[in-house]
């Protein structure tokens, strides 16, 4: 028994595959990843879209899954830390996190990695500067976002120069 | 961008052991030669390294960016329950009535616990247990917890808390400084032999004072305040605590003390100490804020007991404003005499703390407002004294430089007004005052490697320090500042004569190797620290060794991570432990080899003659060889500082086996107009003593330069009317990638001869001289000087007037004109 209302079911279409979930209406994304669906990669530190640290892409693009209800994602595509690797080979912004040393307690890397991966993807070599901007809002308090900002740096120029023309 | 040597668990490299062992080696590995690494050397004394100094990914690193690492609210237990706590919403008042029946009610809520169900009071310094889990007659602050309901989900514990009926007798709230000085104001704490709510006064003198400022040619004496700041680790505290059937409770809980949740858990709990246990999972950031036992830990795993169900709570964040037990602020008066050639003749140091509404580690805390004065430039004769109030709001405890940050900027503030008083170079002033290694200062300190002048000049020349002092234009300025830091306290929080460190070694016949600590990675890579030591002294990859940390029933005791102890401790006791199983390794090789112990190397996992480096085992061979010989193969190692105290009441505070030192250079760029500084570059000299991994070490150098960022120019801790007045992540400034400049980290290396490799700290002391330095280049742009923390936008026109004789005058903005939509 709990004071929380009956479950919605609904289906996602998550890291690449269809999954579907019961659950309480009132959720946010970031409940229902943590705690219905078991993804506990994407963290929290204030459930109140200041800290960044939820962030995951949907269609893309970098969003604060604190802030989105879950009955309101529909089949747009979500992805979340647990699918950035692809067939056993990490994504260059995790490679360069680890290697570059940007991940220190960790607790704000997945939501980094998440923005990262999107200005990555979506933009040819970047600056930074570039970095700088894109990353304002996921807060760090661990790192000064000095290893963060090369580590980015390292996996664009990865990408871009291993793309033909890119 | 600096080189990394790149190793990926997924796309593994194909450099293998030319032993034929498959296994993959860690690139800085691959490429070394043994030849060149691995020269002729004493067992205890290497002097070539195969992973001590290399830049390598952490052990942790692909657990991290994989989203793999579990956190303690990543830990989700069959039939959970959640809990939530109640807290005062007034800043002090009687508790007349608790009533949680209604809240009981509720379908879906377990259990419910108030003060009354756990009496037994406690803190985390023996001499000043003033807490109880939950308010029992009285509540101190806003915040302060009253009860704790646990329920099938989060929500409906949530609306139980709204169930409850509390009855509040209000009482004048005490919420300054000067206010605690009074004494006709209500106690917060009883104490009959005050009148006031001072809960701690220190006296020390050392030397001939009266006679250092006879001698003196100037003094100077100046007032400064360091405004209180938080940790705001982005991991909000969290705990998962199970009773078993077997009668135990375990806690999996965000802690950097383990050790000392589980002794005072098991004292509030009234279990048998060995009917606890307590799991460090890796932590979110702590920075000190995690670094005793929290009520919620507490209330949890009552609740666990009583319900037998499994109980997770998790605070929000501003319940993480609360729980606090952050930077004091700290009022200093710092009289200071000098000759005219600027050597310290003798300083009187002043601090009062406003401690909030519990002891925490206060105690301590206001001992290290003055113990570690002496410690960066020499001072003949010294007075101090330190005095803690209560006050109503949330608890302070210890933050990153725990009591030493705020003196420090206020020192480094006063050395440069000498300075420029006395027409000196900030830089070369402070190199010529400087303590010299191996020496032994007035309060009877022991300093041992000391590489402060070194730092001064790689921070100064990397900067350009000296052309640009005093030559910049208006609004631009440069800063420097240095300090110094423990590397453990030398003392622990409760006295007891055992090792603060301990740890054991053991060998898996496939030529794995286990290392277990009770210490609790917080981000600052206490795990890749234990393992790199490990690896280098058994010649193995450092992803060979497996670390098993922070559980109380698995590992032997480190007593936390706090006072930047761990390197230094743990690190020395790891390194113990390693070199008890690398004697029977190298006994049983050098018998197979037919060679003396003496000629046999560990590297690149071979044990091999120095002389014939082809006539060689790999180390399963060899590690197989010494279990037959000598039976299982474990090492044990421990660690206890040297008898260092002096003998004054006191001087337990401040004693430590190594101090690390560290300067910086701050350079600003002040909007004239509006007040607004931009830091435009921070560069920090850090002597870390070795760096075991280099860029863990800058890391730290990097992470401690921002958090001085922040505490410097925004981070505040306001209040209106009792209340906090910004509990969350977005009111509460924290420099974002947009505010936090480039940062350059020089890492200077002395190596200590008691460290673990020669090493010292990193994780704590490089913040401290970030703060002066900024203020001072601050001072240096507008030729005037903000005298508090944090360096506002309006501080700095204020200062700027007073600095024109006032007669600039604050324009007030001109009314905004708003076109109609
Ligand atoms: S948890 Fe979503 S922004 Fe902080
Ligand atoms: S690595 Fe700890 S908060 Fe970013």
């Amino acid at each position: 028994m709990s004071v929380a209302p009956a479950k919605a079911l609904r289906t996602f279409a998550l890291n690449g595959e269809g999954v579907q979930c019961a659950f309480a209406p009132n959720k946010t994304l970031l409940e229902v990843l943590r705690e219905d669906l078991g993804l506990t990669g994407t963290k929290h530190g204030c459930e109140m879209g200041h800290c960044g640290a939820c962030c995951v892409l949907i269609d893309d693009r970098p969003v604060l899954a604190c802030l989105v209800l879950a009955i309101e994602v529909n089949d747009r595509p979500i992805r979340t830390v647990e699918g950035l690797a692809k067939d056993g080979r990490l994504h260059p912004v995790q490679e360069a996190f680890a290697q570059c040393g940007a991940a220190q307690c960790g607790y704000c890397t997945p939501g980094f990695l998440m923005t990262a991966a999107a200005i990555v993807e979506q933009n040819n070599r970047l600056g930074e500067a570039d970095i700088r901007a894109a990353i304002a809002g996921n807060l760090c308090r661990c790192t000064g976002y000095t290893k963060i900002i090369e580590a980015i740096a390292l996996a664009s120029d990865r990408m871009h120069e291993a793309q033909p023309g890119g | 961008m600096a080189e990394r040597s790149e190793r990926d668990l997924r796309t593994v490299s194909t450099a293998t052991n030319p032993d034929g062992d498959a296994r993959p080696l860690s690139k800085s590995m691959a490429t070394h030669s043994i030849l060149r690494s691995a020269p002729a050397r004493p067992a205890g004394k290497p002097e070539g390294f195969s992973v001590v100094g290399a830049a390598l990914p952490r052990v942790d690193a692909y657990a991290k960016v994989t989203g793999e690492e579990r956190f303690a609210d990543d830990i989700f237990l069959p039939q959970m329950l959640f809990g939530k706590m109640l807290r005062s919403v007034v800043p002090h008042a009687r508790l007349k009535r608790v009533d949680c029946t209604r809240a009981l009610a509720l379908p879906g809520v377990v259990a419910v616990a108030t003060g009354a169900d756990l009496p037994v009071r406690y803190g985390i310094l023996p001499s000043s247990p003033d807490e109880t889990v939950m308010a029992i007659d009285r509540v101190r602050y806003v915040g302060d917890p009253i009860a704790t309901v646990v329920a099938d989900d989060e929500l409906t514990a949530e609306e139980a808390l709204s169930l409850i009926d509390v009855e509040y007798e209000p009482l004048p709230a005490v919420m300054s400084i000067e206010e605690a000085l009074r004494e006709d104001l209500p106690q917060i704490h009883d104490n009959a032999r005050r009148t006031n709510n001072v809960q701690k006064e220190v006296h020390l003198v050392f030397g001939e004072v009266d006679a250092g400022f006879a001698e003196a040619d100037r003094i100077f004496e100046d007032e400064f305040f360091f405004d209180g700041n938080t940790h705001a680790p982005i991991e909000q505290h969290a705990v998962v605590a199970h009773f078993g059937a077997d009668g135990k409770l375990t806690f999996w809980c965000s802690t950097q003390t383990p050790h000392y949740l589980h002794r005072i858990a098991a004292q509030v709990l009234e279990l048998p100490g060995s009917h606890v246990r307590v799991i460090a999972p890796p932590i979110g950031g702590g920075f000190g804020g995690k670094t005793e036992p929290f009520a919620h830990e507490l209330a949890a795993g009552y609740l666990a007991r009583k319900t037998g169900r499994p109980v997770k709570i998790c605070l929000t964040r501003e319940e993480v404003f609360y729980a606090h037990r952050g930077r004091h602020p700290v009022k200093f008066k710092v009289k200071t005499g000098v000759k005219s050639d600027g050597t310290i003749t003798a300083c009187h140091l002043q601090s009062w703390l406003d401690g909030g509404a519990y002891a925490s580690y206060g105690v301590a805390t206001t001992y290290y407002t003055g113990a570690l004065t002496t410690v960066t430039y020499k001072i003949p004769a010294y007075k101090f004294d330190g005095c803690r109030v209560y006050t109503n709001k949330p608890p302070c405890g210890p933050k990153r430089g725990h009591g030493t940050t705020q003196p420090r900027y206020a020192l480094e503030c006063q050395l440069d007004k000498i300075a420029d008083a006395l027409g000196l170079d900030a830089v070369e002033y402070r190199k010529r005052i400087a303590v010299d290694p191996y020496t032994t200062t007035v309060n009877g300190l022991r300093i041992t490697s000391c590489g402060l002048r070194e730092c001064l000049d790689a921070a100064a020349s990397a900067t350009g320090y000296t052309v640009k002092k005093g030559k910049l234009p208006r609004g631009r300025g440069i800063g420097v500042a240095a300090s110094s830091y423990l590397c453990g306290a030398g003392l622990p929080i409760y006295w007891n004569p055992m090792p603060q460190s301990g740890a054991i070694v053991k060998v898996d016949r496939g030529g794995g190797v286990t290392v277990f600590c009770g210490t609790s990675d917080v981000g600052q890579g206490s795990n890749h620290m234990l393992a790199a030591i490990v690896a280098e002294t058994l010649g193995v990859d450092v992803m060979d060794v497996r670390v098993c940390a922070g559980d109380t029933d698995l590992t032997p005791v480190d007593l936390g991570s706090y006072s930047s102890r761990v390197t230094f401790m743990a690190g020395n006791a790891a390194r113990e432990a390693a070199v008890n199983v690398r004697q029977r390794i190298v006994a049983a090789a050098a018998q197979k080899l037919g060679i003396l112990p003496e000629r046999c190397a560990l590297a690149a996992r071979r044990v091999y003659d120095i002389d014939h480096p082809d006539d060689q085992l790999t180390f399963i061979e060899a590690a197989q060889a010494a279990e037959a010989a000598f039976g299982t193969i474990v090492g044990v190692g421990s660690y206890a500082p040297p008898k260092l105290a002096a003998d004054y009441k006191g001087s337990g505070v401040g004693p430590s086996p190594a101090y690390s030192y560290s300067a910086c250079v701050a350079e600003v760029d002040i909007d004239l107009e509006t007040g607004e500084v931009t830091v435009e570059k921070l560069t920090v000299a850090h002597d870390v003593g070795r760096a075991i991994n280099p860029a863990a070490v800058e890391g730290q150098i990097e992470g401690s330069a921002y958090m001085g960022l922040g505490e410097a120019l925004m981070e505040e801790w306001p209040f209106r009317a009792g209340e906090h007045k910004i509990p969350n992540l977005l009111d509460y400034k924290t420099p974002t990638s947009l505010e936090t400049p480039p940062i350059h980290a020089i890492i200077i290396e002395t190596d200590d001869k008691e460290g673990p490799f020669g090493a010292k700290e990193s994780g704590q002391g490089p913040l401290n001289p970030v703060i002066p330095a900024i203020a001072n280049a601050v001072a240096d742009a507008l030729n005037a000087r903000v005298y508090s923390t944090p360096i506002t936008a309006e501080k700095i026109l204020k200062a700027m007037d007073a600095a024109a004789g006032g007669v600039l005058r604050l324009r007030k903005p001109a009314p905004v004109a708003v076109a109609p939509v």
